[in-house]
């Protein structure tokens, strides 16, 4: 495709001044950091505690991050939409966690897990972040170590490592196949260590609804009382948002049910640049969609991919056919066919981008379902692949399959009721993570001052695409070390002027949140949230999912529009505004969805190139990978809302490469 | 490390928090309990002397009143010691029962509609304290039978031990040995879960293994109590021995 | 299928709640027992009812926040072949024209927040009366400087798995939380790192479960069958021979 052909997205945004991270120092990049932790400003630790931090999330992220920073000190006001702060969806990653140890001598180094990085996210990551994040990956696993993550172990007593996709060294640390889980409890006992204390005041079934930016700066938030209604603000010197990603725009993702944008959303809305929006991880290894009661979709551990193989029929009319009945010539083993380097062993975005070509090319399997294309024609498709075990089991015995993926395989027959030793597994790709989120500096440091990001609501490590084992690494890094060690040079400037509730800010930010829940429970309309939030979901996966078009992603911003202005017209919520009400919980994240979904199809539109997760069809090699357009997007795309109804400004951060050398990606 | 931030008694320190909690009652309970089932085996030991002879028999029970310890001892000593040690475990163990038993019926708020399902949970378990209630009337009224010989039934004061036995489980007398066997067998249920609980209130339940050796041990010991102490009257009642 | 649910509806924590008879059709075998309430939410929705609370999230089965009694047992357990949490129960294993109670957990310790919804901050008050390792950030040795042997190392991970949700006391005669609170102990007494504070660690999660208003335990065992984790009873054995050695020894502190 040609960048100089009018750009249709130019009609939806204006341009604006290009920004930077001004928070990284100069000189070589294993300096950095360094040099930032000396020259940051710091807190004396007395005045510490009359200093108050909010954070709002308790995941990887937050948990770590309320932790620590309760650990120097400061007042910690924590806020989670769950019942205990031990349930944040963190707790879901299987795999593990990468760390450049190098405890198996195979040549792996900061250098090396900072290279994977950079590479695997397709360049589109922020070099010194990224440096920063293999530099401090050591540390966590200490961290955890110490504070009782049991991690897998070998006979000798040491930890045992194994190898992810997209990698050639062994540096994922995991617990079984509940490595997020573990390490969620180590941050969580860490958390209720300082609650104990008195350091860390937690708030559980609250959800922020709105930020409070007083002065230029963020100094707190409004919450709901999940149990009561009650919209309270509370003040600090400082907001940490560690909220997690937005994969539920698309209604069906892995992420948790509860898993939203709203707080990272209201930010943006007073402020906050958005950065690469558009940029969204789909997982090649989940169980396909059952029907449309389905409400969320289950991952199956990349670790899968070491030892089974992925597999369509050649031919289409063997779709319905018993798969142990197709001979292994009329079988194709497509991953392994076209990357013969890497297999079954590719990047993500890669492998679920195949296993849509095969199944659009109608060699998909399991039920025949009817959908409609971009362009649409209405056809029937099979989406699902499958993923075989039977060469493993012929080859290391049904135990050491079982020893290995037992409780994986569990789980399947347990949702699926089909017996995956026996029948290959049937998977297809589905949302699972979000590189995109608040636009951060090298601080962590959003575009207003004194609102901090961490975690997989920020938009900083992982480029156009995640390794695997990658985010837990990312949410522990972000809230174990650099948020303690970056804040503080804001917070030296605290404490700031006193505010009430009858400050300007606060009462607008107040009456702002209730007078939105207001009109959600007076709409009184017809259609129930969830009916809304299917029907976004599905124009998201069709037109913004795993291959977008010019045509198609201008079709879905009209389609977004028009549902959008029914759903402040004819959504119902039922119950009470001041009670424990579920419908209208969800009415407010699906609000916010509708909007954020929006600026994603025109950040999508907007790169008129591919990489990584983000495939534009106009811009592919020859032979069907993605081609990255270096020379017109090597930025970061940081939006800047500017008020409903209006178009959002696009803020290029240039990325400059210093210390790694562009190149087309191949796993070929 | 700092302690609950919900302490009902903020006044005491966490050891003396835990020296006030469920599971010290409850090795308290297993501790008495272990030493009523141990005093139950010897009980039952002598019971069976009957078997040899009335004097052999009533000479046992009169060592038992008189001569243990002796002359470590004055005679008659022994009796009251073993009895006040008795007394206190059973006092400790109906005490620490009450108490754990107001503490679940405090935890336990509100009954489910649908009648919960617990398979796991034997019968044995499920009566333990309705049991402990009735095994305690029991005892007392095996006590006024056997030990003040308040209630004669079959018998008179002047009776020796052996007599005592005969007379009170003759056949004529079927419903006494009725009320004994009902005894009996509560006592063996109690121990059944009584026995596996209490080893496992004081630790010993390791492994899976240890928990299978624990209930078949629990299991010998309730058999072993029943059919030990049911012998001697079902043999009189049928004229076996007279 | 069709399918006759009869759920427990209360309004409030101070509320008399009562079991209400609802009928679903078009329940299909695929969906899982929560889709199956959300489907029972459209419908109430449609006929202006409002919905059925309850608490869930993952719905992989992973991050404890659901939990219903489903027919008398936690998490359905006696109407599926394995252990499961009530997220990853499935509709196949009900039939055309089943009546299926569902209730909250019941426990003093739970009081009821609405329907079927329960407050179990209870468990984080014990967990922070020392459930934890005290390490604070940054100041932890190389993870390879105290190798911890892989029988313990694996003991202490089946304690780890447990994931708070609660079963456990729904399921028990005397609302006891001894297995959820033994399977910390366990996680941190099976590991090199737990050791310094093991004693004041024991002795201040079995008061604050106390403490709680959570019962004794009377191992009958009904916890370890319903734990979707398969938390081993021996783990309140750990907890029990590590409280009673406790008290024998001092724990090095001596202030409260």
């Amino acid at each position: 495709m040609t960048t100089t052909a009018p750009d249709p997205a130019l009609s939806y945004y204006t341009l604006g001044e290009e920004i930077h991270d001004t928070k990284a120092p100069g000189g070589p990049i294993e300096k950095k950091w360094p040099t930032r932790q000396f020259e940051a400003k710091l807190v004396n630790p007395a005045n510490r505690r009359k200093l108050t931090v909010i954070i709002v999330g308790t995941g990887l992220a937050g948990g770590a991050a309320a932790a620590s920073l309760g650990e120097a000190g400061y007042h910690v006001i924590n806020f989670c939409y769950q019942d205990s702060p031990r349930r944040a969806h963190s707790i879901a990653a299987q795999g593990g966690i990468n760390a450049a140890k190098n405890y198996k001598n195979d040549n792996d180094s900061v250098q090396r897990l900072f290279y994977d990085t950079v590479k695997g996210g397709d360049y589109r990551a922020r070099e010194t972040n990224v440096y920063r994040l293999a530099e401090v990956s050591a540390s966590i696993i200490d961290q955890c170590v110490a504070q009782g993550v049991p991690f897998a172990r070998e006979y000798g007593g040491l930890l045992d490592t194994r190898s992810f996709g997209g990698v050639q060294v062994q540096r994922t640390f995991y617990a079984r196949g509940q490595t997020g889980q573990q390490l969620l409890i180590g941050a969580y006992q860490a958390l209720e260590r300082q609650v104990n204390a008195g350091t860390v005041e937690m708030h559980t079934r609250h959800e922020m609804v709105e930020l409070i930016v007083h002065d230029g700066r963020a100094r707190g938030v409004v919450t709901r009382d999940m149990v009561t209604g009650a919209v309270e603000a509370w003040l600090a010197d400082a907001v940490v948002l560690a909220t997690g990603g937005y994969g539920n725009v698309f209604f069906l993702s892995t992420n948790a049910m509860g898993c939203n944008v709203t707080a990272t959303w209201r930010a943006h809305r007073k402020g906050a640049y958005f950065g690469n929006p558009c940029f969204t991880q789909i997982h090649p290894t989940c169980i396909p969609v059952h029907g449309d009661t389905q409400s969320k979709l289950t991952l199956m551990s990349e670790s899968l991919r070491n030892d089974g193989r992925i597999w369509v029929p050649k031919r289409a009319e063997d779709a319905e056919k018993d798969p142990r009945q197709i001979p292994e010539q009329d079988r194709d083993y497509y991953l392994e066919r076209i990357y013969p380097a890497f297999g079954n062993l590719v990047p993500r975005d890669i492998a679920s981008r195949q296993a849509k070509n095969m199944c659009d090319e109608g060699r998909g399997v399991g039920p025949e379902v009817t959908e409609v294309t971009q362009e649409g024609e209405s056809r029937q498709r099979r989406r699902g692949v499958y993923l075989d075990f039977s060469d493993a089991i012929d080859r290391l015995g049904k135990k050491a399959v079982e020893a290995k993926y037992g409780n994986l395989f569990d789980m399947y027959e347990q949702i699926t009721g089909e017996n995956p030793y026996e029948v290959p597994m049937r998977i297809y790709p589905a949302v699972h993570y979000t590189m995109g989120g608040l636009w951060v500096d090298y601080d962590l440091s959003s575009s207003i001052p004194g609102l901090y990001v961490c975690g997989e609501a920020n938009f900083s490590d992982h480029g156009a695409n995640r390794l695997g084992a990658s985010a837990l690494m990312q949410g522990l890094a972000d809230g174990y070390f650099v948020l303690p060690n970056t804040i503080n040079d804001y917070l030296s400037g605290a404490p700031f002027e006193k505010l009430d509730e009858r400050t300007p800010a606060v009462a607008e930010a107040l009456s702002s949140a209730t007078g939105r829940i207001d009109k959600l429970m007076g709409i009184k309309g017809n259609r129930s949230v969830d009916s809304f939030h299917k029907e976004l979901g599905s124009i998201m996966w069709e037109y913004c999912g795993m291959e977008r078009t010019e045509a198609g992603l201008q079709k879905a911003i009209e389609l977004i529009r028009e549902l959008r202005s029914e759903y402040w017209s004819n959504v119902k919520v039922t119950g009470a505004a001041e009670d424990f009400n579920q419908a209208l919980e969800k009415a407010g994240r699906v609000a916010d969805f509708m909007e954020l979904a929006e600026l994603m199809c025109i950040d999508a539109l907007h790169r008129r190139e591919s990489c990584g997760g983000h495939f534009r069809r106009e811009s592919q090699t020859e032979d069907g990978e993605a081609l990255r357009d270096d020379e017109h997007f090597a930025y970061v795309a940081a939006w800047e809302f500017t008020g409903d109804g209006q178009k959002p400004t696009l803020h290029k951060e240039p990325l400059e490469y210093h210390f790694i050398e562009l190149k087309q990606r191949s796993y070929k | 490390m700092p302690v609950a931030t919900t302490s009902a008694t903020p006044s005491l320190s966490v050891h003396q928090r835990a020296l006030r909690s469920n599971v010290v009652k409850k090795a308290i309970m297993a501790v008495t309990g272990l030493v009523l089932i141990t005093f139950l085996l010897f009980h039952m030991f002598g019971n069976l002397k009957m078997f040899v002879d009335a004097e052999a028999y009533n000479h046992y029970a009169s060592w038992l009143h008189d001569d243990i310890l002796y002359p470590i001892l004055p005679h008659g000593w022994f009796i009251w010691i073993f009895r006040v040690v008795l007394l206190a475990c059973l006092v400790g163990h109906v005490y620490c029962a009450a108490s754990l038993w107001r503490a679940a019926r405090h935890a336990r708020s509100s009954k489910y509609v649908h009648a919960a399902h617990r398979p796991e949970q034997t019968y044995a378990a499920r009566t333990m304290r309705v049991g402990g209630v009735i095994l305690l009337l029991l005892v007392i009224f095996h006590l006024l039978m056997f030990t003040t010989r308040s209630v004669q039934i079959g018998f008179d004061s002047a009776s020796t031990p052996y007599e005592m036995m005969i007379g009170a489980f003759s056949l004529e007398n079927w419903w006494v040995v009725l009320i004994y066997a009902i005894f009996v067998g509560v006592v063996c249920m109690h121990v059944r879960h009584g026995f596996w609980s209490a080893f496992t209130t004081l630790g010993a339940n390791v492994g899976p293994n240890a928990r299978i050796a624990l209930n078949c041990l629990a299991y010998f010991v309730a058999v072993l109590l029943f059919v030990g102490f049911m012998l001697p009257p079902v043999a009189i009642m049928f004229g076996m021995v007279n | 299928m069709k399918i006759t649910l009869r759920i427990w509806r209360q309004a409030n924590k101070d509320a008399q709640g009562k079991m209400q008879t609802y009928q679903l059709d078009n329940v299909s075998e695929e969906m899982s027992f929560l889709e199956m309430l959300d489907l029972l939410n459209e419908q109430l929705t449609d006929q202006d009812v409002e919905p059925v609370a309850f608490d869930h999230d993952c719905r992989e089965g992973i991050c404890g926040m659901c939990g219903v009694v489903i027919n008398g047992a936690p998490h359905g357990r006696y109407n599926s072949p394995v252990a499961t949490t009530t997220c990853q129960l499935h509709m196949r294993n009900f039939k055309d024209g089943d009546v299926i109670d569902i209730e909250p957990w019941r426990a003093g310790a739970f009081p009821v927040i609405k329907d079927l919804a329960v407050d179990r901050s209870a468990f984080d008050r014990i967990i922070q009366a020392g459930g934890y390792i005290s390490v604070n950030t940054g100041s932890a040795p190389d993870a390879h400087s105290t190798p911890a042997p892989k029988r313990e190392a694996d003991k202490a991970f089946d304690a780890a798995t447990c994931i708070g949700c609660g079963a456990c006391v729904a399921a028990c005669p005397n609302s006891s939380g001894m297995l959820f609170t033994s399977a910390k102990i366990a996680h941190l007494a099976n590991l090199p790192q737990g050791q310094p504070e093991r004693r004041l660690r024991v002795k201040a999660m079995v008061a604050a479960h106390d403490e709680n208003g959570f019962g004794g335990c009377t191992n009958v065992g009904e916890c370890a069958a319903v734990c979707p984790k398969s938390i081993p009873l021996e783990s309140i054995g750990q907890l029990n021979r590590d409280l009673i050695a406790s008290l024998f020894r001092g724990d090095g502190r001596t202030i409260s």
